[in-house]
């Protein structure tokens, strides 16, 4: 166990006994600043791709946002519990459909849509979790691998959501304080990656984080010293699950037209750990990085390579990464440092 | 006879064939993660990667595909201890098995699958036999070829296992490593080099349960996916470790999704796999037969 990981244990202990809960030793953790700091950038990204003018522009934008939020909330579980989840393009489908299910049946838009997804996704979450979490870590994943083939099974024979034949969403051609549906698109990922990336560095920063970190390094010991540990990680296995339906919920309003073939897309499920890991898990930079970085280079490789190849370099990144880099790209600065 | 009655009992007597294969698929993990406490998600990958190469190799040289599948089992044993061997310098030696081993076993998976689209298209594939198209009937019970002579030969393989598994003085050296890796070491024994070759046996036998699975149906390089849900249920049901429980939970699996698929359609048989192994896990997660530790 590292030394981090003692002070992990020993920062969670009051957890289990809130009464007894000291003031914690971690530095400030500047929340306003950062949320400040989040949505300049924000603004900022908005006002230069409007400048820039290019309908590509907001495409690409949409494709690197959406797999922020996507690795930020597998990192939730995966980076500071050490619990992975293998079904990220399954809890992200379910998003999907989500949001087509409720505008076919009660008209619903995009926005009620996204809270709706993480409603639905949420709960998926937390039953998994309930069903598999108080075993060793292993069942959760092979469970999450497997839930991602019977959703889609599920979806296929559905009728209602358009089967194997995919649903259609007609796509207004203008909202209007936007100068694009494709700007509208973009800001509404954006303020999505904000939010995910925001309740992914307050939960590093809070004493949950630290009870999952703990639960991460020593799982017994966090238990034995008091950690509430399958509700921690209930906790978490929920806001992940929320999050990657969120990210998905926009998808068939961005495409125009979804079939379960692209919503359950390989790409999803290994984008969501390789971007982490290449980035750094633990940290809530990390996924970040990872996401924008493997994003932007699949975006700019998609136009000379094949989407296969594309994917099989993600997959071999992730293999060299995981066996030579198991700290990503975060932990290879902070060691120079 | 009764109709219902007629399709009920061929739907368990052709689920308890599909069970043959079934623990084929599985036999491989209950070594890697039941004895060796290796989670290789990629079996079914490797699985299906055999079956790929079955039919290659088969239609090139015009063999029969279960010959083929043993045949080149030791290419795969190969490959195995080369897997292992990356396996245990990078994860296993520094303790990092939970997060990045597991990791690392997703990745091997996702290239075998692309590897395979990229190399063969996402088209299936088949290599039948001409034995394929003949059925045995035995009073009103179906007994398709195609179906028995992959049972046969995984039963073949398996008690195979289970001989040198129960007799070779390696064989019990396997064993030993599942139990107590540490004391098998001050008994002069290198555990890397027993789990090496456990690893090595495992994917040999995920090669010829391709070739097996090949002449049931046809495979496409997105096949091990819904094979996944199926071995691991079998491989907890059967009390991760052993041999003939992994057999028993396999064609009581196989006749469950047979029965499961003859009444209310093929298409729901992976939710079948899936629902089972929640039940398993949430229920029994020490198997079937098995007591708690």
């Amino acid at each position: 166990m590292s030394a981090a990981g003692e002070r992990g244990v020993e920062a969670a202990v009051g957890l289990g006994a809130p009464r007894a809960a000291p003031k914690l030793l971690a530095p400030s953790p500047h929340h306003a600043l950062f949320w400040l700091g989040a949505v300049l950038l924000g603004a900022a990204l908005v006002v230069g791709l409007r400048l820039i003018g290019n309908e590509y522009g907001y495409f690409a934008g949409y494709f690197i946002l959406q797999y922020i939020v996507l690795s930020s909330a597998w990192n939730i579980l995966g980076g500071y519990a050490g619990y992975v989840n293998f079904g990220a393009a399954g809890f992200m489908a379910a998003g999907a459909y989500t949001a087509i299910a409720l505008r076919k049946a009660f008209g619903l838009d995009l926005l009620p849509g996204i809270v709706a997804a993480g409603f639905v996704t949420g709960l998926l979450g937390l039953g998994t979790g309930y069903l598999t979490l108080r075993l060793r870590g292993v069942f959760f994943s092979i469970a999450t691998l497997c839930l991602a083939v019977v959703l889609q099974t599920l979806i296929v024979n559905w009728d209602y959501v358009g089967g194997s034949r995919g649903a259609y969403i007609v796509r207004p051609r203008e909202v209007p304080p936007f100068v694009s549906y494709g700007e509208y698109m973009f800001v509404v990922m954006l303020m999505l990656a904000i939010l995910a990336v925001g309740i992914s560095r307050t939960v590093e920063l809070s004493r949950l984080g630290r009870g999952l970190q703990a639960i991460r390094d020593n799982e017994r010991a966090a238990e034995a010293v008091g950690v509430p540990t399958l509700r921690l990680k209930l906790i978490a296995t929920t806001l992940c699950g929320v999050l990657m339906g969120v990210a998905g919920a926009p998808l068939p309003y961005y495409s125009g037209y979804l079939n379960p073939e692209a919503a359950f897309s390989l790409a999803y499920a290994v984008n969501a750990i390789a971007m982490p890991l290449i980035g750094g898990a633990g940290s809530w930079l990390g996924p970040v990085i990872g996401a924008v970085l493997l994003g932007g280079l699949q975006q700019a490789a998609t136009v000379t390579i094949s989407s296969a190849l594309n994917l099989w370099i993600v997959g071999w990144m992730l293999v060299i990464f995981v066996a030579l880099f198991p700290r990503g790209i975060i932990g290879w600065f902070r060691r120079r440092a | 006879m009764d109709p219902d009655l007629v399709l009920l009992l061929n739907g368990i007597v052709s689920g308890l064939l599909l069970g043959g294969l079934y623990a084929a698929a599985a036999t491989g993990l209950a070594v890697s993660f039941g004895m060796l406490d290796i989670v290789n998600i990629a079996h079914p990958a490797l699985m299906v990667m055999g079956a790929f190469s079955v039919v290659l190799i088969g239609t090139a040289l015009g063999l029969d595909p279960l010959l083929v599948a043993v045949l080149q089992a030791p290419l795969f044993y190969l490959l195995g201890i080369l897997i292992y061997g990356v396996y245990h310098h990078f994860f296993e030696k520094r303790g990092e098995e939970a997060l990045q081993g597991l990791a690392f076993f997703f990745g091997v998976m996702f290239i075998i699958e692309v590897g395979l689209v990229m190399a063969f298209g996402p088209e299936q594939r088949f290599l039948d036999p001409p034995y394929a198209f003949i059925t045995w009937r035995i009073g009103e019970i179906d007994l398709p070829l195609r179906m028995l002579a992959p049972a046969l030969l995984a039963l073949a393989a398996l008690g195979a296992l289970h001989l040198y598994l129960k007799r070779s003085f390696t064989g019990l050296a396997v064993a030993a490593v599942a139990q107590d890796a540490e004391a098998l070491r001050l008994m002069a024994v290198n555990p890397v080099r027993i789990k090496r070759l456990a690893f090595g046996l495992s994917v040999a036998l995920a090669s010829i349960a391709g070739g097996a699975l090949v002449v049931v149906q046809p495979v496409d390089p997105s096949s091990g996916q819904i094979f996944i849900g199926r071995v691991f249920a079998i491989c907890i049901m059967g009390g991760m470790a052993s041999l003939p429980g992994c057999l028993t939970a396999a064609l009581l699996f196989g006749v469950v999704e047979n029965v499961t698929a003859t009444f209310y359609g093929p298409s729901w048989s992976p939710a079948v796999a899936f629902g089972w192994l929640l039940l398993v896990l949430a229920f029994r997660p020490q198997g079937l037969f098995g007591r708690m530790a």
